[in-house]
């Protein structure tokens, strides 16, 4: 298997105050892959993704993604974070916050024109949002917010997708819509990392899977390596999981 | 003299003219500025900053030993700035939380400061008395001068806003997410708040240390009520700064001897209570009204399913029932049965009523539209 490596981290060690949330962490990420992240609370999958998008500064450690420094790649990568890192009483309207996936390739100062506004109108169109362009963004319902969010990051037009939680506290229908649109860009050849926490649904959603614990317990292939053996060192207790063939 | 009398002589009078333009000028630009400031949740920063410019004034006028404006506003304009970086510095570099950061700076400055005030009142120089004014301001000392500068650095404001326009915005909604984008956001963070350490350090010599938070939050908190764009959010705070400005001048210097920056403070409070109350979207009334018709209107649907549910039951769907059965029902009432009458849902016929067809359709699809509705 002669593949690219999209995501590449080097002893990466990050902590707040003293106490260290992530420990070393050594990690490459193949391009093409929809990869889960999993792990119990606190084991550091946010701060993972916060720290190879320079959101976070790390103690040690570096993060290149296709051979490059991240700071040169930053065209290449777009971010989901957590739904619930923004205040959604802002002033502003869906189709607003979906443009504002247009500014970082825009730059400083300059407005966002046609061209930007109908690149967020098809990302809308994408998530199903579309109806909803005009709509104050606090009179949406949670998994509506998502999708607005997954939309901002897909005017982005990148390479690498970052998500935060994107599951958490939909319904079973946005859910799947969700899914559905993060194996369509795999299909293009996209690579998409997602901090995920149901376990049950890993082998259905996800190729790939990195174990997480304050240190890497591994990565792999989910055919691989999502067994019981993983699972127990992860989270400490002895997990079992049913895995559907 | 009164209100009248003071719009015919505003254009004419200087000393009139001045305040009230000065006023004017002062609250668009706290207005704009303090919108960013409660969308960014740091409303009690401004009184902070405000606070800690106290100290500045008073070493100013140690060091000079003149009570010329402009140098007393520079070394308000330091010690406030120097108080935010404090603010900064405690809110990243300790477990402290931000509000008890601004909370400690506040007192601590501003002690600093009073002290210093009352160590110069005892000194023998003739030319300290009045520097007190600063603490609930006197907009009664503004000259020309002094409304140049506003003017000056309201322009410049307005400038830089409309410049970096997309970039305050982002940082205000997802600060992370800017950064992802590659936007220094540290140094947007730093633009901003120096605008706003800079409008507030403005507005001392007007509205005064202890109320010129005031000026920063109350136009931000009304124009919210009225709409959902943040540009017309920071328009319309402009507006009602402005205006509370006029308005608290011309009543203050129509009563006699009415401090002007509190009555410019009370004016636009009003502004606040009156947006709270009757913004048709956010606001208390408009909303408790929206509430009892969507009951109301629940009301009768409940009813309507009812009835449905009775009439479903035989082959004709009018089919006449008495009124009684309904009374078992919760939240019926003779007023919801009149509704349902008056709609041409339900026939009454004495103590009897049947469905109509038209009725029987709404009920039917009752669950299907209020699914689609919530779509």
């Amino acid at each position: 298997m002669k593949q690219k490596i999209a995501v590449k981290v080097d002893d990466l060690t990050v902590a707040y105050n003293y106490k260290p949330v992530l420990w070393d962490i050594d990690l490459e990420i193949p391009e093409g892959v929809l990869m889960a992240i999993v792990g119990p609370n606190g084991a550091g999958k946010s701060t993972l993704i916060k720290a190879i998008l320079g959101i976070l500064k790390p103690i040690a450690g570096s993060v290149s993604i296709y051979e490059k420094p991240y700071e040169k790649q930053r065209s290449l990568v777009a971010y989901v974070p957590q739904k619930g890192s923004v205040d959604w009483d802002f002033p502003t309207t869906a189709l607003d916050v979906v443009m504002m996936g247009t500014y970082g390739s825009l730059g400083w100062i300059k407005r966002p024109g046609q061209k930007e506004k109908k690149a967020a109108l098809e990302a809308l169109e994408k998530v199903g949002m579309l109806p909803f362009k005009s709509r104050q963004i606090s009179q949406l319902s949670g998994g509506q917010q998502q999708r607005i969010f997954l939309a901002r990051a897909l005017v982005q037009d990148a390479s690498i997708y970052f998500m935060d939680e994107p599951f958490q506290g939909v319904d079973a229908t946005t859910e799947i819509a969700i899914i559905n649109i993060l194996k369509e860009l795999r299909k293009a050849g996209k690579t998409v990392i997602v901090v995920h926490h149901d376990l049950q649904t890993v082998p259905e959603y996800f190729d790939w899977v990195t174990f997480l614990n304050v240190k890497k317990i591994a990565t792999g292939p989910v055919k691989d390596i999502f067994n019981d053996d993983n699972l127990t060192k992860t989270y400490g207790i002895n997990y079992k999981v049913s895995i559907q063939e | 003299m009164d209100l009248q009398e003071y719009f015919s002589l505003v254009f004419s009078d200087y000393t009139l003219r001045t305040i009230t333009l000065g006023t004017a000028i002062l609250g668009a630009v706290t207005g704009m500025l303090g919108s960013f400031a409660v969308l960014r949740k740091q409303s009690l920063l401004g009184d902070a900053i405000s606070h800690a410019a106290l100290p500045g004034i008073a070493i100013a006028f140690l060091i000079t030993g003149a009570k010329d404006s402009n140098t007393l506003l520079l070394g308000a304009l330091v010690s406030g700035l120097l108080g935010t970086f404090w603010i900064r510095g405690i809110i990243t570099k300790t477990h402290l939380k931000s509000d008890t950061a601004l909370g400690l700076i506040l007192s601590l400055f501003f002690g600093f400061g009073m002290l210093l005030l009352t160590f110069i009142q005892k000194q023998p120089n003739a030319n300290q008395a009045g520097l007190d004014k600063y603490l609930f301001g006197q907009a009664a000392t503004l000259v020309e001068s002094d409304v140049w500068l506003m003017a000056i650095v309201t322009g410049l404001c307005l400038f830089v806003l409309l410049l970096f326009w997309k970039e305050f915005k982002i940082l205000l909604f997802d600060k992370d997410y800017a950064k992802t984008l590659g936007f220094n956001t540290k140094t947007i963070d730093i633009l901003i708040t120096s605008f706003i350490v800079l409008a507030i350090v403005l507005g001392l010599q007007t509205v005064g240390v202890v109320l010129m938070s005031a000026m920063l939050l109350a136009p931000a908190a009304a124009a919210r009520q009225w709409t959902n764009s943040l540009s017309k959010m920071v328009f319309l705070a402009a507006v009602f700064g402005a205006f509370s400005g006029v308005f608290g001048t011309a009543i203050s210097s129509s009563q006699n001897n009415l401090s002007t920056g509190p009555v410019i403070v009370l004016v636009a409070s009003v502004f606040v209570i009156f947006s709270f109350i009757f913004s048709p979207s956010r606001g208390l009334l408009f909303r408790q009204i929206r509430f009892i018709a969507n009951r109301r209107d629940l009301e009768q649907q409940k009813t309507l399913a009812f009835m449905y549910h009775i009439a479903e039951t035989h082959d004709n769907i009018s089919h006449p029932h008495t009124i009684k059965i309904l009374n078992n029902f919760q939240g019926f009432t003779r007023k919801t049965l009149q509704k349902l009458v008056d709609k041409e849902y339900v026939v009454l016929d004495g103590t009897m009523w049947s469905l109509t067809q038209k009725g029987f359709d709404k009920a039917s699809n009752l669950y299907n539209q209020q699914a689609k509705e919530d779509e």
